[in-house]
């Protein structure tokens, strides 16, 4: 029992990186029902920028404390300007084109971060800085453990959360951002500006997607321009699985799949981990087709 | 009929003249080896596009677990002619028989799912074959198999490639094709008109699979070694490329896209820093100028097009309304 609520725990701090990046997914789908498939390469570069101002920042002398918090702001700041350039450059021309034709897009951004990445970085992996040392502590006495790492963790997933939720549900772009992604011509009737509400949109799924990046890179300790394919495929899964274009949807969905990836892997078959996930992801998709959280849209004759 | 027929026929012949002009050039030497592998590989990727858009273009259903149908057809392909001598031939139709079977399987329940999630489930199944076969001892985990004897000649593949265009071709024009592309202008008009809208996207995703497995046990005779990775959902992006690239629910686009994008890699190979850069700002650069793809979706105009390849196809009618 106390095995299977450790694995809980580790599950949760991975499921958070997951849910990070899947917002990001969930929020761009909800208003322009584009797949981003370069958002988990913004999640790389955003790894990048923290460990290079990390770098910087404690080379400095800054205390621990303000090297994460300060690298967190950079990573965060400059990957949203990364995403709204790219939504600026790739994506507006393609808004009145097929949704595919946008996919291929996605595709192509995609590489080009992924190989211009190799091209300046070198396709080898880089260590990450031990910003923080990392601690152990036990919980209520028991032998389960939870580091410092994953306090961290949490603490900067339920902020951030915090911060999500208060700009959706009571800033005036959060308000447009509903709008926009419920209907946008009649948005736009509205007087909302759609394109700055569409910018704003991949500027937060950016900055959450570079926070994830910066905790994956002092998770795993390392970090290489090819390292955003597969959890950006795996948080794109989190995203469909909790029901694309809903909030807590990829919340729940990156939880779901970080536990029950952690489960697997613990008992033996880390192998297997990819496989379960997306088996589990189709077995919901079976029984409730819109994922977990999704709207079942009734189809207009 | 006639007009149609007329055109049908001059396309097979059009064909056969490239497949001889082609024969003469390799037997002459004029054709090194490198250009011998591209023209197999084209031979592929053609079918993988033509059979995928099959499922997307045609029927409208947007699957992107291609990749996953091929490594069906080319396991078993490879298995059948390593461990058991069957003759090649049969081994390859076999490999597609095979995927054709899985993508019953798979089709059945995931055609109810619609647009992205359908994808995404597609993008799933795909993956999960190939983590089966990454932990598969029989078929060699991760390193995969080597050893396959290289039988795929040109003629094999060409044979394949007419026969798989052709047959698409004709299933598109059938009363079934017509079925299908209702499906893709819109699912409840069609299912008001009395089309069993499943039975048909079954039928769709089946023969699309059938041919990409056999497209797929064809590659795996072509370069000795297959591994689950060379299978994974970066080929899948792949096909799809080739086929939007083309025009997606073209045929003729398919097979234009498939011989663009071949050619592109293959010559890009020369700058392999700088490969996927380039092949990823055309990719940005096609879809921002031309979204409908290189041949859109309008009829095919003879004399318009200097490709042969793209002749073997005679009319395509999937103009849209």
């Amino acid at each position: 029992m106390e095995y299977f609520i450790q694995q809980l725990i580790n599950g949760i701090s991975v499921g958070s990186i997951y849910a990070l990046i899947a917002l990001g997914y969930t929020m761009v789908y909800g208003i322009i029902k584009l797949i981003n498939f370069a958002h988990g390469d913004v999640f790389m570069v955003g790894s990048f920028i923290g460990l290079y101002s990390a770098r910087f920042l404690a080379n400095a002398g800054l205390p621990p404390v303000l090297v994460l918090l300060l690298s967190l702001i950079i990573s965060m700041t400059m990957s949203s300007l990364l995403g709204i350039t790219i939504e600026r450059l790739a994506y507006k021309p393609l808004r009145k084109s097929t949704r595919i034709a946008a996919l291929i897009t996605a595709i192509g951004v995609s590489f080009l971060l992924e190989y211009i990445g190799v091209l300046i970085l070198g396709p080898q992996a880089k260590g990450f800085p031990d910003i923080m040392e990392k601690k152990q502590y036990q919980l209520f006495g028991s032998s389960i453990q939870v580091d410092s790492n994953q306090v961290m963790i949490l603490i900067t997933t339920i902020v951030l959360m915090i911060i999500l939720q208060y700009i959706v549900r009571y800033t005036k772009t959060g308000k447009a951002m509903r709008a926009v992604s419920f209907d946008m011509e009649a948005a736009r009737l509205m007087g909302i500006n759609v394109d700055r509400t569409i910018s704003a949109t991949f500027a937060i799924g950016s900055a959450l997607a570079a926070a994830a990046g910066v905790i994956f890179g002092m998770t795993y300790n390392s970090v290489d321009p090819l390292m955003g394919v597969t959890p950006g495929l795996k948080a794109f899964v989190a995203a469909v699985l909790g029901g694309i274009g809903s909030i807590p949807g990829a919340l729940v969905g990156g939880l779901l799949l970080g536990t029950v990836e952690t489960e697997i892997s613990s008992l033996g078959y880390s192998s297997w981990r990819d496989g379960v996930a997306f088996a589990v992801l189709i077995l919901i998709l079976i029984f409730k087709p819109s994922g977990l959280f999704g709207k079942n849209v009734r189809e207009k004759v | 009929m006639k007009k149609l027929n007329k055109k049908f026929w001059l396309g097979i012949i059009v064909a056969l003249a490239f497949y001889g002009i082609v024969q003469v050039l390799l037997t002459t030497g004029i054709f090194n080896d490198v250009t011998r592998s591209m023209l197999l590989l084209v031979g592929v990727n053609v079918m993988l596009a033509v059979s995928l858009n099959l499922i997307n273009g045609i029927t409208g259903q947007f699957s992107i677990g291609h990749a996953g149908f091929m490594s069906v057809g080319a396991y078993t392909s490879a298995i059948l002619t390593l461990d058991y001598n069957v003759p090649f031939v049969l081994a390859i139709i076999a490999g597609g028989i095979v995927a054709a079977i899985f993508g019953v399987l798979i089709g059945m329940p995931t055609l109810r799912l619609n647009g992205d999630y359908l994808a995404i489930a597609t993008l799933g199944f795909g993956e999960i074959i190939r983590i089966v076969l990454l932990n598969t001892e029989y078929v060699g985990g991760a390193s995969g198999l080597s050893g396959i004897p290289a039988k795929t000649t040109w003629t094999i593949i060409f044979l394949f490639t007419l026969f798989t265009v052709v047959l698409i071709n004709n299933f598109i024009r059938s009363t079934h094709g017509r079925a299908c592309l209702a499906i893709r202008e819109n699912e409840i008009a069609a299912e008001a008109m009395g089309i069993n809208t499943t039975m048909y996207k079954v039928i769709a995703f089946t023969i699309g699979a059938l041919f990409a497995g056999m497209a797929g046990g064809l590659s795996a005779h072509t370069f000795y070694v297959i591994t689950p990775g060379s299978f994974n959902f970066l080929k899948s992006f792949e096909i799809l490329v080739m086929v939007v690239l083309g025009g997606l629910g073209s045929t003729a686009g398919s097979i234009v896209g498939a011989v663009f994008v071949t050619l592109l890699y293959t010559y890009l190979r020369e700058f392999p820093e700088w490969r996927m850069i380039i092949y990823s700002i055309v990719l940005i650069m096609m879809m921002i100028f031309r979204p409908s793809g290189l041949l859109g979706k309008t009829k095919l105009n003879f004399g318009k097009l200097g490709k042969k390849e793209a002749k073997a196809n005679g009319s395509i009618d999937s103009s849209t309304p």
